[in-house]
């Protein structure tokens, strides 16, 4: 017994020797992933590694300069806004809300999508007409317009700014999902599985949503970055993310107003979202070389 | 007399076609009266040009569709009196099916042993280790080697692709296996490997073989009965060797003509068939074969010949019935 469950956890190391094989193949991908993680961590140890409190405010060194420009002091490295707020603190605080963003607006978008997608590619008919013309419907509005209704109607906040912009994503990938569906129903394996007396569930997530995925994937991942892109925009707006909380567009709006005198409380939170976005997008493109054994070279 | 397994009379299927918004839709008749008989440890091979309704008949089979009408029984029992979800699931197990090409007909996210253990997860309660252990058998049965269980599909080459296909059609000891043009797909020398392997396990489990081929040569090497299809009719039925020996429906006298051969002295008058297949959507009126035919006449473009029996073939042509030719 034990030599055989040794040998199915040698083959999930072997697994995942493999995957990353492929993965660090592209030196692009693993600089992302190293980015990423430490993003993460940064998001975790927040309260650790930040010099200040976010919202703790120093008026007495309000708009300081980086530490490196002339009048700048270093124990506020980046500045400090018009409050004398650090903002190395609130960006490493923001990081959190950013991430955070990020990951509810993918899991939301993708699995409702996914699974309307699948269901509208598997069943056709009417189930497809109806859940088609309603994703065409949401698509017919510009995105940010349509995320900033539902946040008027829901009422403002980071909460509801995340929802309204899953909504917004998901008929990307309802129409995504049921394009790849539609394209993998007819092939053979999936006749084969049909035949071997497979069940609409058993067919929609084991023959046919894997070999999807790739598209998915990338879709996810440049999801993400734009999410984290429109919560910003959102904050900036004052529909997301509110004044106190240090969320990245949020920080850019605040300071809006200081662009010419004091331009480093503006910079730094857009290089944080730009450095973040860039890294999340060279990740999904590494995981979707990894991830398709298609394009494998063996 | 060996036991009957497949008894088909009289099968049709249409499929409606839909030309657009606001045009009545059409009927395209993709198999229309077919039927045959089959027996344990048998080969029938359907033979015809492509778009004849072979992969219809194999779907048929498979019971992945319904005849529009018709009687299929499988194993003795009528398909459609069949209500219970627990006799649908033997019947399946019954008939299983290798498909054309071997690169899409294995799902590319499964490993080997995942595709093989799939039906008997579906149909079987064996457990994890049992199920493994029919696998492997199965690989070695088709000469397979036990390291390939961990392999993806992608890592093989055409023809042990289609071993595997093999090997997944027959897990569930099915007695009938449908084989849809299991070669065609495949490199010649590698063909005689899979046609032997084939043969070899039709001998070994007793297996009866729905061969779906438009490779004559082939079919001439494992057929017992030929099956000739045209436009989703059958225009000639017999004992293999019969039809290659004396094929009486222009048509099939036609198609082996075409088949090439070492022996000169065997040459025969090739028959060009002119004009395209015509489509199942609008079929010419009378005999499908009429506006191809050197032999029709008039009386082909205005009814349907049916199957009669000539010597011990039978044959839908109003040309020999009239003993035209």
């Amino acid at each position: 017994m034990s030599t055989t469950s040794n040998a199915s956890t040698s083959i999930r190391v072997q697994q995942w020797q493999e995957f990353w094989f492929y993965f660090s193949a592209s030196k692009t991908a693993v600089a992302g992933l190293i980015f990423l993680i430490l993003v993460i961590l940064m998001a975790l140890f927040a309260d650790v590694i930040s010099p200040h409190g976010p919202a703790e405010q120093y008026r007495e060194f309000a708009k300081l300069p980086p530490a490196w420009v002339e009048g700048g002091q270093l124990q506020f490295f980046l500045g400090t806004d018009y409050a004398g707020r650090d903002m190395l603190s609130r960006i490493i605080h923001g990081s959190r809300l950013s991430l955070l963003a990020g990951c509810v607006v993918v899991v939301l978008s993708m699995s409702i999508g996914v699974l309307l997608g699948l269901i509208a590619g598997y069943r056709g008919g009417w189930v497809e007409t109806l859940i088609m013309r309603v994703m065409d419907t949401i698509m017919a509005v510009p995105g940010l317009l349509l995320a900033l209704v539902l946040v008027a109607i829901l009422g403002p906040g980071l909460l509801n700014a995340m929802v309204a912009i899953a909504i917004t994503y998901t008929p990307s990938f309802v129409r995504l999902t049921r394009a790849s569906t539609l394209s993998e129903l007819n092939r053979d394996y999936v006749t084969a599985s049909k035949v071997a007396g497979a069940g609409p569930a058993r067919l929609m997530f084991i023959s046919i949503l894997p070999n999807c995925m790739a598209p998915i994937i990338v879709q996810g991942t440049l999801s993400f970055s734009t999410a984290i892109l429109d919560t910003a925009a959102l904050g900036f707006l004052g529909m997301g993310a509110q004044a106190p909380i240090p969320e990245w567009g949020t920080l850019i709006a605040e300071n809006r107003d200081l662009i010419m005198s004091a331009p480093w409380t503006v910079t730094f939170p857009g290089i944080a979202i730009l450095l973040a976005v860039l890294a999340i997008n060279l990740v999904g493109d590494g995981l979707r070389d990894a991830l398709d054994p298609k394009l494998k070279r063996s | 007399m060996s036991k009957q397994l497949i008894k088909a009379r009289g099968l049709h299927k249409h499929y409606s076609i839909s030309e657009g918004f606001l045009q009545s839709s059409k009927n395209l008749k993709a198999l229309s009266g077919v039927g045959f008989d089959l027996y344990e440890g048998q080969t029938l091979a359907v033979v015809g040009e492509s778009g004849c309704g072979k992969s219809t008949l194999a779907r048929l089979l498979t019971t992945i569709e319904e005849p529009t009408s018709g009687q299929l029984s499988i194993d003795g029992i009528d398909m459609g009196s069949v209500q219970s979800k627990a006799i649908t699931k033997q019947l399946r197990q019954t008939v299983q099916m290798v498909f054309q090409d071997p690169f899409g007909s294995l799902n590319p996210r499964q490993k080997v042993g995942d595709i093989l253990q799939e039906p008997l997860l579906i149909n079987t309660s064996l457990s994890a280790t049992e199920r493994k252990q029919k696998a492997l058998e199965m690989m070695s049965l088709v000469g397979l080697r036990d390291e390939h269980f961990h392999r993806y599909p992608h890592m093989f080459s055409g023809g042990q692709r289609q071993r595997i296909a093999i090997a997944r059609a027959l897990i569930l000891k099915p007695k009938v296996v449908v084989l849809d043009e299991p070669v065609s797909a495949l490199d010649v020398s590698i063909q005689a490997q899979v046609i032997n392997l084939l043969v070899d396990l039709q001998k070994e489990l007793g297996l009866a073989y729905v061969f779906i081929s438009h490779d004559l040569s082939i079919v001439r090497h494992i057929a017992d009965e030929v099956l000739v299809m045209y436009l989703g009719k059958p225009v000639e039925q017999g004992p293999g060797d019969v039809i290659f020996n004396d094929p009486k429906h222009p048509y099939t006298q036609a198609l082996l003509s075409a088949t090439p051969s070492t022996n000169i002295k065997n040459k025969r008058q090739r028959i060009k068939l002119t004009g395209e297949l015509p489509s199942p959507i609008d079929p010419p009126n009378g005999c499908a074969f009429n506006p191809r035919c050197q032999h029709a006449n008039k009386s082909c473009t205005i009814s349907e010949p049916v199957m009669d029996t000539f010597g011990k073939s039978q044959v839908a042509c109003f040309a020999l019935d009239e003993g035209r030719i």
